[in-house]
């Protein structure tokens, strides 16, 4: 096993708040790697150093062994890093198809697009219809993203990071706010793309899926990483006990 | 299908007849005048609105650009003594490449800046400009230039500039349109939706966003060229006017920004209106009382402008009676805001 992301001694503060403190974390390629924690444990901010949307003056983020810390998002993004929200972002004025040709394009010149049409694009285009027939909103292809479902949201969101063919994927609360059988289609759906080699990043809450897809999980509280194992050995932990059910009074004694 | 996909270029070949047809059917001066205006500014406010209307910024500035060209033109033609007969509209696509060169600095400061800030930031770049305009010897300072009249028959004096500012409305919507279908204009609407995850995604937004400006400024110096040889002098609270900046920006608001042919029927609609007020009653600012009134609409009723209202209408109609086959938004004229879709269909389950 080698590891595709390395995360090292990172912190980040927002004004007085320590979001992340010296956090570390390695994510091993080919896996399916979980980050939970409770609400505030810097998760998110977490995923946001990672692919670029904050920068951080201590720590480092490392990419198959070459640094990536502050790298720009669609730098982040170029090298192979795609990620999702934990509030989607789509663009809600432009069709679920012309969302998925928006990650398309950085292969692309500059002039060259202004005189390449948005039809014109034949093998961009069957590509993105065949991601979108993957995660199951084909049939969405041409309507405004703004109409769909909160959970069409998040499946459209993946759909367009996959474009790109990242060799890793940071999602953030995939199945949060989606109704169980469409979790069951998205767990589904990240065991094919991991099987396919694709290595993926979870932040969840729900436990039941976390448990369900992830080979590794790591808890983190109060902007660290506490403790990294399989789903079993974390479940045991009685550190992440602590952590879920309160015993954050003790931790800040450490 | 077919069938309404020969509507539209039917109605673009109509339209054109009719703008070709124009100056011979109504040969008054007065008419004509009225419509060289009118294709001044729905070239200014189509080309305006194919950075606008796409990404989403909102400059208050492009009069700047207006004047630049009109100022190079007025320039060239006095310092080299040119003739002037119809060689003289030859200035006219190099008056357009001055105001894109000097877009690219504007751009350059004003796109550091987002939303209310860019605004502001456009409007006080372009009060620079009328500034340096009545200060500069060159510029003929407050006294403005003349521009030598043409040499052609009275008659049909405004004809030629007809016809020239007809080809250069012609140039700024093809390049609106072909904007809006490329994959440049799928980068700027994806600005104008969310500009952080657009650059997440590895779309330049910089570069993009510049290009955008730059391409909207060039047609606007070529109007103003036009403007210039037309009205045969150039002074700086005319050319660099701040009423161009809101009358351009309600045209496309009112049409329906960020379509192809919104600003086009905001133009038509507003100009004429504007000279029709100034000749009637020999007010110059009347219509500003009337512009007042239209703005409010718009704020209130209109939103999203006529074209997008209409087609949304158009999609709520169609899919009341077929409700089972969602229509696609790009069948019903694909400039038409997607947003028209938000009102009229409720998500489907996969």
């Amino acid at each position: 096993m080698t590891a595709l992301i390395e995360v090292e001694g990172v912190s980040k503060a927002f004004g007085g708040l320590q979001a992340l403190n010296l956090c570390s974390l390695t994510v091993e390629t080919g896996t399916v790697a979980g980050l939970i924690g409770p609400n505030g444990s810097g998760k998110t901010t977490l995923f946001n150093v990672m692919t670029g949307y904050e920068r951080v003056r201590q720590g480092t983020v490392r990419f198959k062994g070459d640094s990536i810390t502050n790298a720009t998002p669609d730098r982040v993004f170029k090298l192979g890093i795609g990620r999702t929200f934990q509030l989607t972002r789509i663009f809600p004025r432009l069709t679920a198809m012309e969302n998925m040709l928006i990650a398309t394009q950085h292969r692309e010149g500059w002039l060259g697009s202004v005189f390449r049409t948005a039809a014109s694009l034949g093998p961009e285009r069957d590509r993105a219809m065949e991601l979108l027939q993957f995660v199951g909103i084909a049939a969405l292809a041409n309507q405004p993203a703004g109409i769909l479902s909160y959970g069409q949201r998040k499946l459209l969101e993946l759909a367009y990071v996959l474009v790109a063919d990242p060799d890793v994927l940071l999602l953030d609360e995939p199945a949060g706010g989606v109704n169980p059988s469409l979790i069951n289609h998205l767990a589904e759906k990240i065991r094919e793309l991991n099987a396919q080699g694709k290595t993926f990043l979870v932040v969840e809450h729900n436990m039941e899926f976390v448990m369900g897809i992830c080979d590794s999980l790591t808890v983190m509280n109060q902007g660290a990483a506490i403790v990294t194992g399989t789903p079993a050995e974390v479940q045991a932990n009685p550190q992440v006990l602590d952590a879920y059910l309160g015993g954050a009074d003790e931790e800040e004694g450490d | 299908m077919s069938r309404r996909g020969l509507i539209k270029p039917g109605l673009i070949a109509l339209a054109l007849l009719a703008f070709v047809l124009f100056p011979f059917v109504f040969s008054n001066p007065t008419y004509t005048t009225i419509a060289v205006f009118t294709l001044i500014y729905m070239t200014s406010t189509t080309a305006w609105n194919g950075f606008a209307g796409y990404s989403g910024y909102i400059p208050l500035g492009h009069a700047a650009f207006f004047g630049t060209g009109a100022y190079t033109f007025a320039v060239i033609a006095q310092h080299d003594h040119l003739g002037a007969g119809y060689g003289m509209f030859g200035l006219i696509p190099l008056s357009g490449l001055v105001a894109g060169l000097v877009a690219i600095p504007v751009g350059l400061v004003a796109l550091r800046t987002r939303r209310h800030t860019f605004v502001v930031i456009t409007i006080a770049i372009f009060f620079l400009f009328q500034l340096v305009a009545t200060n500069l010897g060159i510029t003929g300072g407050s006294s403005g230039l003349q521009v030598a009249s043409p040499t052609w028959p009275g008659a049909t004096y405004n004809d030629p500039f007809y016809f020239v500012a007809l080809g250069l409305l012609i140039l700024a919507v093809a390049a609106s349109w072909t904007i809006r279908r490329s994959r440049f204009g799928l980068q700027l609407l994806a600005i104008r939706d969310d500009e952080a995850r657009a650059r997440g995604l590895g779309v330049r937004v910089g570069r993009v966003k510049l290009t955008a400006f730059v391409i909207s400024a060039i047609p606007i110096g070529m109007a103003g060229a036009v403007y210039a040889y037309f009205v045969g002098q150039v002074f700086p609270q005319f050319v660099f006017d701040p009423l161009f900046d809101l009358s351009i920006a309600l045209m496309a608001f009112f049409g329906g920004l960020g379509t192809v042919w919104g600003p086009l029927l905001g133009g038509i609609l507003l100009e004429p209106l504007q000279q029709y007020l100034t000749f009637s009653y020999s007010v110059g600012d009347l219509y500003l009382i009337i512009y007042g009134v239209i703005f409010l609409v718009v704020i209130l009723l209109l939103p999203l402008g006529i074209v997008p209202s209409v087609s949304n209408l158009l999609t709520r109609r169609r899919s009341g009676r077929g409700r089972a086959s969602p229509p696609g938004m790009a069948a019903i004229g694909g400039d038409g805001d997607a947003r028209a879709g938000l009102v009229a269909q409720s998500g489907t389950t996969p």
